[in-house]
């Protein structure tokens, strides 16, 4: 496959089947290979259209400053994308992410201001709106709210998945913004009836839960549970154990977030198996291992592994 | 019929400190009763006058019991409820 620049190769990732894995020839699982996106992530496709959308509309002009809360993967296909762009660009991250996503950031140019580990992501986004509210000249492109990070799976995660695997009858990813299950929700259940779309949201160490108080909870805007069938909390061992079962088994190295997907999607996969019904379950592999290695997710037991994560944004 | 809840820690104050209690009911609104008599206050956070409030999640055997029944939701001896603040994600 040949494109005039790296920005062009984005998307049409593959769909894997996981032969060892799949319960029975009846009950299939299949794995959307969305590290070989760009920078190695599905948040190539949002952070891109983002930008377009922004550039269409007249919001993002040559030498803008681009600002926005990120735990990683968007802060650094935003970066990617600035730098080829020529706009300057600073994320807000929680301090309890990985040394490499930090690395990663600065590598393509990005500013990286820190905001309080105690409440994760919900405290990167409240910075991050006071930033901007301070600097009304910087573009916020504001991921949990942006039309078009949903939009940029309704285009094309959503078809690519359905023309691989035209008998889909789940869809499963994590839940973060949400726009990969809204989009990809959303054309799938237009298209496939009786879809299935299930979300596998990550459950952290207590700190991260750290709000001071229940107020402070944080839903995306983006947010719309009609498009789910349902909603699982995965925790940091059972998401280890099956990334390191995703390895083992299939071969595939991917992050730890995606380990919590095949989770769910295995779960999934035993119901059918068990209402003695068909399924051809596809879910997401959000990024690959490599940002993950300096959290000692690979190594030793799972028991240390897990210790290792607590208090870390795993996702 | 008992049923460990998982709670987080803004709500220990009420649970004098306790990561996790017992308590007893056939659905989710049943068992946040149950608590409520033990620890004074909870079932206020946990639930307004429409339903689950809006930053609370609940978790039955990790499944969003919003997707199940609500606070009608069936519970079984030997289940696991979990509350979490909504966080976000990202």
């Amino acid at each position: 496959m040949r494109f005039d620049s790296l920005l062009e190769s984005l998307g049409r990732t593959p769909l894997v089947g996981l032969p060892r894995l799949s319960p029975s020839p009846d009950v299939r699982i299949w794995a959307k290979l969305e590290d070989r996106n760009p920078t190695g992530s599905i948040k190539d496709r949002p952070a891109l259209r983002m930008i377009e959308k922004a550039e269409k509309d007249g919001t993002l002009t040559p030498g803008c400053t681009i600002l926005e809360p990120t735990s990683g993967n968007t802060g650094i296909s935003l970066a990617m994308a600035a730098k080829l762009k020529g706009y300057r660009i600073i994320c807000v991250m929680p301090e309890n992410t990985s040394a490499e996503r930090r690395q990663l950031l600065r590598m393509w140019g990005a500013e990286i201001i820190s905001s309080p580990a105690a409440g994760g992501s919900n405290e990167a986004v409240r910075v991050a709106k006071g930033l901007a509210a301070d600097n009304p000249d910087w573009v916020m492109l504001y991921q949990y709210g942006n039309e078009a990070n949903a939009l940029a799976h309704y285009e094309t995660t959503g078809p690519e998945i359905l023309e691989d695997l035209p008998t889909i009858t789940h869809f499963v990813a994590g839940l973060g913004t949400t726009g990969t299950l809204m989009g990809t929700g959303r054309f799938l259940r237009e298209h496939v009836p009786g879809i299935k779309i299930v979300a596998a949201e990550p459950r952290y160490g207590e700190l991260v839960y750290g709000l001071r108080n229940i107020d402070e909870g944080f839903i995306p805007e983006l947010y719309d549970d009609s498009v789910l069938t349902t909603r699982f909390s995965v925790g940091s061992r059972d998401a280890l154990r099956r990334t390191r079962e995703l390895l083992e088994s299939e071969g595939i190295f991917a992050g730890i977030s995606t380990g919590g997907a095949l989770h769910a999607a295995l779960g999934m996969a035993a119901k059918a198996v068990k209402a003695g019904e068909r399924a051809d379950i596809a879910f997401v592999v959000a990024d690959g291992g490599w940002k993950y290695l300096s959290t000692g997710a690979y190594e030793g037991t799972i028991e240390e592994a897990e210790a290792a994560l607590e208090g870390q944004l795993w996702a | 019929m008992a049923i460990e809840v998982r709670i987080p820690t803004i709500l220990r104050n009420l649970t004098d400190g306790s990561k996790a209690v017992e308590g007893k009911g056939a659905t989710i609104a049943e068992l946040f009763s149950d608590l409520d008599v033990r620890h004074p206050g909870l079932r206020d956070r946990l639930v307004d006058e429409k339903g689950l409030r809006r930053f609370v999640n609940v978790y039955l055997n990790d499944e969003d019991v919003r997707f199940l029944g609500g606070l009608e939701t069936a519970l079984s001896d030997g289940d696991t409820v979990t509350v979490l603040p909504a966080v976000a994600g990202g």
